[in-house]
């Protein structure tokens, strides 16, 4: 177990320098730069922002120079905003976006969970058909549809929540349940096949031939095995949460990393881009890591070697 | 008795079981047929037809064009001057724009996925095939693109190059191919070992003739249930875009555009969120409920 999972960190870590390089080099491919504006700055000054972040010395040497700052932690200042350094913005950002992901993903979890057991556990009933029409819609209706949909019927309407901001916890009902919503179509979509196929199987045949409870056998044997292609959607599962909350923050005015990162995009305010950038794709690489971790000790036929 | 009526029933119908089996049924007629019996799937088949066809030729029939501005019809509500579905902010017509967005998303859909198909078969195809170092080198470059969030570096593409039309179709396509190429090299790996592409090699074919030749056209099943996966996935993709203001440029529009937009004037003029949102939906669902059918015909041990 050791080894595999230092054999993995040492395939991530290139892969995190790959991801760093690209995003590195194509941020600077794009024209114009952080000093643009709409008054045009006299060339010393603006030689003498480019000479004080660097900017000034050859593409090559500005690449090393920033991998060296990284690799100490260092992710460097925002070239937009003085006095900020840009783990000051992913400091102020992170959080709230994170607590929205981690939300919607539990929600995702325990509701898509329950419904993808209950529709296997009762195939073809009316109860599964509803699980099956909700999976499939689900999946069509984009957060960008629902999101003014629920405001309009909960903030605008009935005036039970905010509209957007961030004021107290029910700030956060609406977008974390247009968050959830796609997860709980994929999780119980995903739930209800791994159980329908594990029913069918001789290990729980003989579970019930044993005459164990039928409780026992959905919750201890037969939703072991079925949890387990959910334990893979593990990595796409953080990037589709995301791309989400890019869309979610903006909605509902949240001032959430996404937007950061967007704005930062736009303004090319280099630094932030690439620190937001290295924080997600950690994030992707090490996800998807924990899940092959979690599908080893669930999964004996997986044990690695 | 009854067993006597029943006989010569049953004798023609082997009978009819022994002609079908001269003629002889493929593997795509065997499909065909399964997905002409899911309702759902050919209910969305027809439903796709049509909103094809609307997009093709419904722009040129409607009296208005898309971006024609007029001050009397700013937010009129549906069937009012003429316009069917109401007007937008600048007083264009509804109908004709949201046609235009469904082209625009459609097109957008198909050719996207089409980049990412022959980019993914061709990798995946290629790096199981030849497997080795080579294998490991070209999945390791998928893993590392996998793990750049997607929208960051469709952003970044959109950003360093503009928002140009065609750099849409090339963005999401480049993204989209990772999943074709992790599905066709495993397929390619289980394909390599039969005794068909055996008896290629001895008769003395090459790499790139039996890839091209063998084990692509064998690929096809898994492949095409997972473009019609891929082009909902990109539709999708190109309105996320679209809301975050790197889509496609005004005055043309899609379908995600048309949404973010009417999503800002939801409280005055509802139809304009209403109508393109309930196209989205209808769109990506008709392209899942196929692609979902497909699947079923085409693998239907997988059912």
């Amino acid at each position: 177990m050791l080894r595999f999972l230092l054999r993995r960190l040492l395939v991530a870590l290139p892969t995190l320098l790959l991801v760093v390089t690209i995003a590195f080099f194509m941020m600077r491919a794009a024209p114009g730069g952080p000093f643009d504006s709409n008054r045009k700055l006299p060339p010393e000054v603006e030689h003498n922002l480019e000479a004080k972040y660097g900017l000034d010395k050859p593409l090559g040497v500005q690449y090393l120079t920033y991998l060296g700052h990284v690799a100490h932690g260092d992710l460097g200042p925002s070239l937009k905003y003085q006095d900020r350094s840009v783990l000051d913005i992913i400091r102020e950002g992170f959080p709230t976006s994170l607590r929205l992901g981690v939300s919607a993903l539990i929600l995702g979890a325990v509701v898509g969970m329950s419904l993808g057991v209950a529709g296997a556990l009762r195939q073809n009933s009316s109860v599964d058909h509803g699980v099956t029409t909700l999976a499939i819609l689900g999946v069509c209706i984009p957060t960008f549809v629902t999101a003014p949909i629920l405001v309009l019927v909960f903030a605008s309407t009935l005036g039970w929540l905010p509209t957007g901001g961030l004021s107290d916890i029910r700030s956060y009902v609406l977008p974390v349940a247009v968050l959830a919503l796609p997860q709980i179509a994929i999780i119980s979509r995903l739930t209800r096949s791994g159980m329908v196929e594990v029913l069918r199987s001789n290990y729980v045949r003989t579970a019930r031939a044993k005459g164990l409870p039928e409780r026992t056998i959905v919750l201890h044997h037969a939703l072991r095995a079925a949890v387990l292609p959910l334990v893979s959607y593990l990595g796409p599962a953080a990037a589709g949460l995301i791309t989400g909350s890019l869309v979610v923050e903006k909605i509902f005015t949240l001032p959430g990393l996404g937007k950061a990162f967007v704005v930062s995009a736009l303004q090319r305010d280099y630094t932030v881009v690439m620190g937001v950038v290295i924080l997600y794709a950690s994030l992707v690489i090490g996800l998807n890591l924990l899940a092959e971790v979690i599908q080893s000790v669930l999964d004996p036929r997986m044990r690695l070697s | 008795m009854t067993g006597a009526i029943l006989a010569p029933g049953s004798q023609s119908g082997a009978r009819a079981m022994e002609t079908a089996a001269v003629k002889g049924r493929s593997l795509w007629d065997d499909a065909r047929r399964r997905l002409m019996r899911n309702r759902a799937a050919l209910v969305s088949l027809i439903l796709l037809g049509f909103l094809v066809l609307a997009a093709a030729i419904g722009p040129y029939l409607t009296p208005y064009s898309f971006d024609q501005i007029s001050k009397d019809d700013v937010w009129a509500p549906p069937l009012v001057h003429g316009h069917l579905l109401g007007g937008d902010s600048l007083g264009r017509d509804l109908l004709c724009r949201l046609l235009i967005g469904l082209r625009v998303s459609l097109a957008i859909g198909v050719v996207a996925s089409a980049v990412s198909l022959v980019i993914g078969v061709a990798w995946g195809a290629v790096a199981g095939y030849v497997g080795g170092w080579l294998d490991e080198l070209m999945m390791r470059f998928v893993d590392v693109l996998y793990a750049l969030p997607f929208i960051f570096f469709v952003i970044l593409l959109m950003v360093t190059f503009g928002r140009n039309f065609i750099l849409i179709f090339l963005a999401i396509g480049a993204v989209e191919w990772l999943t074709m190429a992790r599905i066709v090299r495993g397929q390619t790996l289980a394909l390599k070992h039969m005794e068909f592409v055996e008896a290629a090699r001895a008769a003395g074919l090459t790499s790139g003739a039996i890839i091209g030749r063998h084990i692509v056209p064998n690929l096809l099943g898994p492949v095409v249930v997972y473009v019609t996966l891929t082009i909902p996935g990109v539709i999708l993709a190109e309105s996320f875009l679209s809301f975050l203001g790197m889509g496609v440029q005004e005055p043309l529009t899609s379908l995600g555009t048309l949404i973010s937009n009417g999503a800002l004037s939801m409280d005055q003029a509802p139809w304009l969120l209403i109508f393109p949102a309930l196209t989205m939906v209808a769109t990506l669902m008709a392209f899942n409920l196929i692609g979902d059918g497909l699947r079923d015909a085409i693998d239907p041990k997988d059912r």
